[in-house]
């Protein structure tokens, strides 16, 4: 007992004369944000810290909104955001933020059918108006049109939301408002919108929340990032894209939606409605957020890390249900990393 | 110093105290009283500090916060009618439902239903349920409660869906899954204090009840349960306090829609549930809308609390009488 305790004390002793010189080698960057990249984003952390010596990365999923608010208050070296950020936003950091999209994703439509009918179409006509509230049935023959080898239940639509504010739902309402002129007129953009009232939409913390209300309750259809999907097999939609073609999310038409996608000077670029034959319709990039100017050795470090998402960072996407960058995004990307000072 | 006056006879059995016992009462008496103005400050501090925070949404809303039904972050309207309407009703229904059965546990566990050891080994099983975090009652209302009660719920709406109780049919969160797991999470809280309240019922009135002549469940309803109700009001108020505040279970199960409706089935919100979807992503502007809806469900709590004890006040003033 006596000899554990002088053990003890001894490495603490130890630890305690240490640790300020392990410090003097020791950068530690906190980041905070987003949700929706969260398991690349870890995954790149992990790694890139076991890679640079006497370099730590910490990240936590706290939701783009909380992330902006924390680098508007000093108080991490780097965030992220699904949202981007505003131009009123950006103002309000005084050594100016620069963004980089570092990966990009997809959002699903998971719904759960008795049967577990597979490959559900959905016109572009037709997802829009299902959560508007005015299709109501899985029978309803704007449906069964589209689905004629699958036999659909006369059972309720019940949709569900993101309760709380979430990127995810900004880039799908955006993606909505840019396919419907309804939905933008009644229900509009945002990380947290006005959904019509009715008993059948209900509401669900976080991703995983969605995607649990999901598959507890037949009849129901909810938008998730596509990992979460893949995580727990969820039946998810064909969706119908600008050119008519149905597309299944997970494969090649990620990675097409992109191809078209143009990154202007600020690298805020949106891809609302793709237009490539191939593209998966919702997709969206999602960015990490850096301030212009802060002490040079971190500067370089966050210049490394980005350089490391770009390169070994987009192996790993696919397989993680990111979309990997086309060549030209990376690129660009990587380009306007040097803003990093 | 603390002496003030001397026994001649030394070998009597009282003493004055000495100095030392003197400093212990003093330094007791300073640090109980240090420890109950702390907890005033402390409320004090909280209200104040979620006042000033409110105080622009206050100025902003006013009044019109408090009927208004949407809660539309784009446009900054901001209203939490339809919230207090949740968090009274599901409190509410949660409070009968496990109110009803505490008490009724309560009786079962102290009047000699059961053996002593195994109302004992009952006891323990339910303080177990207080143990239980919250969002494992959510999780286990979204996989087993739901699933549960969705035929029997849906076979009412289609029955005896006129009446405006089951108007709608249930699809998955809701209502009625939020009360029952709401009033499994009060259990706890209204069964001991309850059996504490009947404990403290002396054993001589339970004799003299037997005594005139009384059947057991004559005894217990109207004579135990009449003197023990301060108690067991006093359990229920706690309950329900318990209720109105609890966060993460109801997030994930009632559905979190902005509606006012009498029917069990349909998706409501609270306004603790709101506030915990809400905070984490909210804007300035929003997060002093949420500042102000706290004040009202601390308000809310306030006054319920105030009610509970004033029912316990006139309870034992009628005990007294009569």
């Amino acid at each position: 007992m006596k000899r554990k305790l002088i053990a003890m004390m001894a490495t603490m002793f130890a630890l305690a004369i240490q640790t300020p010189q392990a410090n003097a080698a020791d950068l530690r960057l906190i980041g905070s944000g987003a949700s929706f990249p969260f398991p690349i984003y870890s995954a790149w952390f992990k790694d890139f810290s076991k890679k640079t010596p006497g370099v730590t990365v910490d990240y936590q999923a706290k939701g783009s909104g909380a992330g902006i608010q924390d680098l508007i208050n000093k108080t991490v070296d780097f965030a992220a955001s699904d949202a981007a950020m505003t131009p009123a936003e950006i103002a309000k950091v005084v050594d100016g933020v620069v963004l980089l999209p570092m990966t990009a994703g997809e959002i699903v439509l998971a719904y759960n059918l008795p049967g577990q009918p597979k490959n559900l179409k959905l016109p572009r006509d037709v997802y829009p108006d299902i959560f508007l509230g005015k299709i109501t049935r899985w029978n309803d023959p704007r449906i069964t049109a589209a689905n004629p080898e699958l036999k659909l239940p006369d059972l309720p639509i019940t949709v569900v939301r993101r309760s709380d504010s979430s990127g995810t739902t900004f880039v799908f309402t955006k993606h909505l408002s840019a396919i419907s002129p309804a939905f933008k007129a009644q229900v509009g953009t945002g990380t947290n919108v006005q959904w019509p009232q009715s008993d059948k939409i209900v509401a669900a913390p976080k991703n995983d929340g969605v995607t649990a209300t999901v598959k507890q309750t037949p009849g129901a259809i909810g938008y998730i990032e596509y990992g979460y999907a893949k995580l727990t097999k969820a039946d998810i939609a064909l969706l119908q894209n600008k050119a008519g073609k149905y597309v299944a999310a997970g494969g090649t038409g990620g990675a097409a939606a992109l191809a078209g996608a143009k990154l202007p000077a600020d690298l805020i670029a949106w891809v609302e409605d793709p237009e490539q034959p191939e593209a998966y319709p919702i997709v969206t990039f999602t960015w990490l957020l850096f301030y212009g100017k802060q002490d040079p050795a971190k500067a370089e470090v966050l210049r490394k890390l980005v350089a490391y998402g770009l390169t070994d960072g987009q192996q790993i996407a696919d397989s993680m249900g990111y979309i990997p960058f086309p060549p030209n995004v990376a690129e660009t990307v990587r380009a306007a990393a040097v803003k990093i000072q | 110093m603390a002496v003030q006056f001397s026994l001649p006879d030394s070998k009597s059995v009282s003493q004055p105290p000495s100095t030392l016992a003197y400093i212990v009462d003093r330094t007791f008496f300073f640090a109980a009283a240090a420890g109950a103005l702390a907890i005033i400050v402390l409320v004090v501090y909280i209200l104040w500090e979620i006042g000033g925070q409110a105080l622009p949404a206050i100025g902003r809303h006013g009044a019109s916060f408090l009927v208004n039904t949407r809660w539309d972050v784009q446009n900054a309207s901001f209203g939490i009618l339809p919230q207090i309407w949740g968090t009274l009703y599901s409190s509410l229904l949660a409070l009968l439902i496990g109110g009803f059965i505490g008490v009724t546990i309560a009786i079962f566990l102290t009047q000699d239903f059961l053996p002593p050891a195994i109302a004992t080994a009952f006891r323990t099983l339910i303080e177990m349920l207080a143990a239980i975090p919250s969002v494992v009652f959510g999780l286990w209302g979204i996989f087993v409660v739901i699933p549960f009660i969705r035929p029997a719920a849906n076979w009412l709406h289609e029955t005896v869906g006129f009446i405006p109780l089951f108007g709608t049919s249930l699809s998955g969160p809701g209502m009625l899954p939020a009360v029952i797991v709401l009033a499994i999470m009060i259990l706890p809280t209204v069964a001991a204090i309850s059996q504490d309240a009947i404990g403290l019922v002396p054993y001589k009135i339970k004799e003299a009840a037997y005594g005139m002549g009384t059947t057991r469940w004559e005894a217990i309803l109207k004579v135990i349960l009449p003197t023990a109700s301060g108690g067991i009001s006093s359990a229920l108020v706690l309950g329900f306090g318990r209720a109105l505040g609890e966060t993460m279970a109801l997030a994930m199960l009632i559905g979190n829609a902005n509606q006012i409706s009498l029917s069990l089935f349909s998706p409501a919100n609270t306004l603790a549930s709101l506030l915990a979807s809400n905070f984490p992503e909210a804007g300035q502007v929003e997060r002093q809308a949420l500042m102000y809806a706290a004040l009202v469900l601390l308000a809310i709590t306030l006054v319920v609390n105030v009610i509970g004890t004033l029912i316990l006040v006139w309870t034992s003033r009628k005990m007294a009488k009569a």
